[in-house]
């Protein structure tokens, strides 16, 4: 079937990364520095994306800021007349780079915290300091006049602390949050036995958020999705797979979707062999889960079928085994309550410590704040 | 009478910027993380926000472009434009 033109896209620059978090989404394989594609062909790459129609960039990575030509990257982004987003941890931006950064065209800012104390923070991100360096960061965008979303990933050992995350962002001055529960993919899936919030948790994670609408609407816009495994309906993934975004990873391979190297047998196209028009037309990794013709029972038939595209394929292939079938988060799914199970024992914390990414040591999975 | 909660002078939060969307024939405005479409008179509007022209300014300009009465053009700039603050697009 054909497609409409994509609306975004996601750069991923590099997949290095100064932190180590458990709960890194990226595939357990990386991108090696030697392989990444340089300025010229990322400055091409937006080019091709803004003639296929492709609106929003965000550039991410890794961490974008690990790459020296950031700056460069971001021109030739906005350039090509796209929005950008830098997605970052902020460790290795300070306020000199993020001004050169912004006379470049950078339009906003997304910075992720891993908590609200900086012990159990550092801890997560498996780096001493990170948290400082966010919050100082976090001054510098909005101290330059710029727009900033916050990004705080939740999980067992910081759910409880929602509120005062978000707190923490709006003391910051974003405009914007997000409520990042892990989602299971790549090197997190290692990590879910260490991750796995309880359904107790969860139930009193969404009693807040509805406080935290009420108490912050008009003034700070707050973005959240229920985690998976305790979900009845199942997230309509990237807005329908090859339907509005595309990925491309550091060595250049066109995604449908961040973790769509998990699913064996898809065939990848590469903005090294083709251009970014023909890949999203006629790749078959894109072309595999377009549209609905490809679904199974109960998908098929579901009225539900063009609102939630049945959920998510690589959470299918984790959980049901097959990448085509129904996303095991909805409750129609035969394999619903297996994924509930897997939550349950899960969350029941016999794994207690976090594999980090990068770093060859295990780390007790909770944390305790120094004050 | 505009709404008194309006800045006086509108312009588009930071990060937000309206953008014409050539491949979708249409003007459209880029936020974080969301694209919002602004159709017709929406991107007329939203162009002369610009922090320097006042609200008064923004609609006598709009009254010229449609050809129409100034009170009806006022009110339905006003009641877009607080629409805008309250997602936080818009600032004084």
């Amino acid at each position: 079937m054909t497609a409409p033109a994509p609306l975004g896209l996601l750069a991923e620059l590099t997949h290095r990364c100064p932190l180590a978090c458990p709960y890194c989404s990226n595939p357990l394989q990386l991108d090696d520095r030697a392989g990444e594609l340089d300025t010229a062909a990322w400055a091409e790459v937006f080019r091709q994306a803004a003639d296929l129609g492709v609106l929003q960039v965000h550039l991410s990575g890794g961490e974008p800021a690990s790459r020296r030509d950031l700056t460069e990257i971001t021109q030739a982004a906005s350039q090509a007349g796209l929005y950008t987003n830098l997605i970052t941890s902020a460790i290795g931006l300070d306020a000199d780079r993020l001004a050169r950064l912004k006379v470049a065209g950078l339009d906003h800012v997304q910075v992720s915290i891993q908590d609200t104390d900086p012990a159990t923070s550092d801890h997560i991100a498996g780096y001493d300091g990170a948290h400082a360096r966010k919050l100082a960061f976090a001054g510098a965008v909005t101290g330059l006049g710029m727009a900033l979303t916050v990004n705080a990933v939740i999980h067992r050992a910081n759910i409880g602390r929602l509120t005062q995350m978000v707190d923490l962002a709006a003391a910051l001055g974003a405009g914007r949050v997000e409520i990042a529960h892990v989602q299971y993919y790549g090197w997190a899936l290692r990590n879910r036995g260490a991750l796995m919030p309880t359904r107790a948790q969860v139930d009193q994670a969404m009693q807040d958020m509805q406080h935290l609408q009420a108490r912050y609407a008009g003034k700070l816009a707050i973005d959240s999705v229920i985690p998976d495994y305790y979900a009845s309906r199942p997230k309509p993934c990237m807005g329908g797979w090859g339907s509005r975004s595309l990925n491309v990873t550091p060595s250049g391979l066109v995604l449908p979707c961040h973790a769509a190297q998990t699913i064996p047998g898809l065939e990848f196209w590469s903005v090294r062999d083709r251009t970014l028009g023909e890949i999203w037309a006629h790749s078959p990794a894109f072309q595999a889960y377009r549209g609905t013709g490809w679904m199974q029972e109960p998908c098929r038939s579901c009225e539900f079928r063009e609102q939630d595209f049945g959920g998510c394929r690589c959470q299918a292939l984790a959980i049901a085994g097959d990448a085509a079938a129904t996303d095991p988060s909805c409750n129609l799914s035969p394999l619903h309550g297996r994924m509930r199970a897997l939550a349950e024992h899960d969350a029941a914390g016999t794994e207690t410590t976090y594999i980090y990414r990068g770093r060859p040591v295990r780390r007790d999975a909770t944390p305790i704040p120094t004050h | 009478m505009p709404d008194p909660i309006l800045p006086e002078r509108p312009r588009l939060a930071p990060g937000v910027r309206l953008h014409f969307d050539k491949t979708r024939n249409a003007w459209v405005l880029l936020c974080p993380e969301k694209v919002i479409e602004a159709e017709g008179p929406a991107s007329e509007i939203l162009r002369r926000c610009d922090g320097t022209r006042t609200l008064d300014t923004i609609i006598d300009e709009l009254a010229v472009v449609f050809a129409a009465d100034r009170s009806v053009i006022a009110q339905d700039v006003a009641e877009m434009l607080a629409e805008m603050a309250g997602k936080g697009l818009l600032v004084a």
